[in-house]
């Protein structure tokens, strides 16, 4: 008889995974037993504490120097030093987004209802909204937090699923124009499902090549075997259509003005935030652990869509006229900058930690500015729910002075001026770009120049549609009947502030959080 | 030889990504997504057998649990959209543009 070893897990280091995913099977189990008026009671605390638990366990593992080096759990997941970094992040945007989600009002009473029946009233009269959205929260946070720390492309497909899935559902359940939100469910979820189907043929095409879908098992067949199989070619070119899908780069940006408009605008808060760090990261780990002997063939294709992403994002905003469509162009915008710093690998790894590093900065930045905006869109209202359009904006300046003010302020940072945390994420990945571009026998030397000049031209459009805004908000006259400003809870409160300071924070000191993903980039990727 | 197998692994994927573009309903066009994950499927049992290990049986498995899950959440996605709109097209979907 073969026996079958024991897989080995390291619990340690897995903790914060586990705390997340326990957490959310607690909250499925509450959703089975607790009575309805004591569930939300049970959920809050529950869903809180377990992200601030995993954060602290985050962050007990870097504190006391145990990164580890070797990969976890059989080789399936890489908890490294920018793994790390990235949970951490995505822990503190998480937390920051359930205290938006615990807001009364933004989720419907009951999804099963159809809008305008008498069972939706009747719902809406019992009061409350779908408990669920909780346990539903952590799950998609558990799948952000394995998808970055994927160190095989199954764990990464699984992760990807496990992280989608809960938000298809969470972006149909809007309290106001359900239409609308359903309708951005539908769409997410078609194009989702259609783009996660091209990263499994991607993988499995991979795995035909290399015979293994570990990624330092891929790389190392690359540096063995003939760089130009086809099998090779189209499996990266799906896993890369699938990767882009996910953070939302042109050409496959399509879905994220619809989803980001139609959502309840905290689970937008957390899509524009975790799930583009998560994916952001994911990205990084598969081109450069995964395809990294390969980078002579995948770096000009994504040239290409990182130029083409930060100037469609960048035009397409301008032409908005609702507030959420516009932040999901500049959302798009984003992550093109964002590929400017994944592009930025050339040479030894140890060569590639200050791109690392400048773009698990940018990251961190984006990320909680973005929440902060989310946070200012949830409280300016119209009868009918939110105010998405821009006209209604217009004098907010003069009508709540203090809102519109920190708005503008996030918009500034969005659009990278000096002072606020955007410049200094804007400036390292630019920077991280020339810097490998001029390394010797770097065959894109010049077109990083180029790539990093079309970087600016786009920063400089998009600085005008916020600009605009601005403008909109502080020089025109308001309405009679303009959006009323509804009175933030404690939970809003805490959201912007924290943004607002880590935004000027960061703004005026970029050596406290530069330092920080310092430590983490130069402990590198595990390999 | 293995070669067929993954013609007709590539002739289900091609055939479920063009009934994803032209198909209007979305059950159609769901069902399409999953005829091209088990392509994936047809695709990784082949490589197994190419290559040699059992890794690509392993992640069929999974993949057919991922897709159990997707067909959960999706029906419910699509059953809801229909309650409210009497239809399923994905053309009628159409609020949220530009």
């Amino acid at each position: 008889m073969n026996t079958i070893p024991a897989p080995t897990i390291e619990y340690g280091t897995l903790a914060p995974l586990l705390v997340v995913f326990g957490a959310a099977i607690i909250g499925v189990l509450v959703e089975a037993l607790a009575p309805r008026y004591l569930r939300k009671a049970i959920h809050m605390p529950l869903t809180l504490l377990s992200l601030a638990g995993a954060f602290a366990l985050v962050l007990v593992q870097v504190l006391r120097g145990q990164v580890s080096t070797t990969a976890s759990a059989m080789g399936a997941l890489a908890v490294d030093g920018p793994s790390l970094f990235i949970w951490g992040v995505i822990l503190v945007l998480s937390f920051v987004c359930v205290l938006l989600i615990n807001d009364e009002g933004h989720f419907v009473a009951s999804a099963a209802a159809v809008p305008g029946s008498a069972d939706e009233e009747q719902a809406e009269s019992a009061g409350g909204g779908h408990t669920e959205v909780y346990p539903l929260v952590l799950f998609a946070v558990g799948g952000m937090l394995l998808f970055p720390a994927s160190h095989d492309l199954l764990m990464m497909f699984v992760a990807l699923e496990v992280m989608s899935l809960p938000l298809y559902l969470l972006c149909g359940l809007a309290r106001r124009r359900r239409l609308l939100s359903q309708e951005a469910s539908m769409k997410y979820f078609l194009l989702g499902a259609f783009s996660s189907a091209f990263f499994l043929y991607g993988i499995a095409m991979v795995y035909g090549y290399a015979g293994t879908v570990s990624l330092p098992g891929v790389n190392e067949a690359l540096a063995r075997g003939a760089a130009l199989d086809p099998l090779l070619m189209i499996g990266l070119a799906l896993l890369g259509v699938g990767l882009m899908f996910k953070i939302g780069a042109a050409p496959f940006q399509a879905w994220k003005p619809d989803v980001y408009q139609g959502a309840p605008t905290p689970i937008t808060a957390l899509m524009a935030s975790g799930t583009l760090v998560a994916a952001v990261g994911a990205v990084m780990r598969v081109f450069w652990v995964g395809l990294g002997n390969l980078d002579w063939n995948w770096r000009p294709a994504i040239w290409g869509v990182a130029a083409l992403t930060m100037i469609v994002g960048s035009i397409l905003a301008i032409t908005q006229t609702d507030i959420k469509r516009m932040l999901a162009y500049s959302s798009v915008a984003h992550a093109g900058f964002l590929l400017v710093g994944v592009m930025a690998t050339f040479g030894t790894a140890e060569q590639n930690a200050g791109s690392l590093k400048a773009v698990l900065f940018y990251l961190a930045v984006y990320g909680i500015t973005t929440v902060g905006a989310f946070a200012v869109v949830t409280l300016v209202r119209d009868p009918g729910g939110e105010a998405g359009h821009l006209s209604r904006w217009a004098g907010l300046g003069k009508r709540a002075p203090m809102l519109a003010g920190v708005f503008a302020f996030f918009l500034l940072a969005f659009a990278g001026i000096p002072l606020t945390s955007g410049f200094f994420g804007k400036y390292a990945v630019f920077a991280a770009a020339l810097e490998s571009g001029t390394q010797p026998g770097d065959s894109m030397g010049g077109w990083m120049a180029a790539l990093v000049v079309v970087g600016v031209v786009a920063s400089a459009i998009a600085a005008f549609f916020y600009v605009r805004v601005i403008v909109l908000m502080f020089f025109s006259e308001p309405s009679a009947e303009g959006p009323a400003i509804a009175v933030p809870s404690m939970g809003t409160v805490a959201v912007i502030a924290v943004s607002l300071l880590v935004t000027v924070g960061v703004g005026l000191y970029p050596e406290s959080m530069l330092g920080v993903a310092d430590d983490a980039a130069r402990s590198l990727f595990i390999r | 030889m293995t070669t067929h197998y993954l013609i007709l692994s590539g002739l289900l994927f091609a055939i479920g990504a063009m009934g994803v573009l032209i198909r209007r309903n979305a059950i159609v066009v769901f069902m399409c997504v999953e005829l091209m994950l088990n392509a994936c499927n047809l695709a990784f049992v082949t490589f197994s057998r190419q290559v040699g290990n059992l890794e690509g049986q392993i992640i069929a498995f999974f993949v057919m649990v991922v897709a159990a899950a997707e067909v959960v959440v999706g029906l419910a996605i699509i059953v809801t959209i229909f309650r409210t709109r009497r239809s399923a097209s994905v053309d009628d979907a159409n609020l949220l543009k530009y």
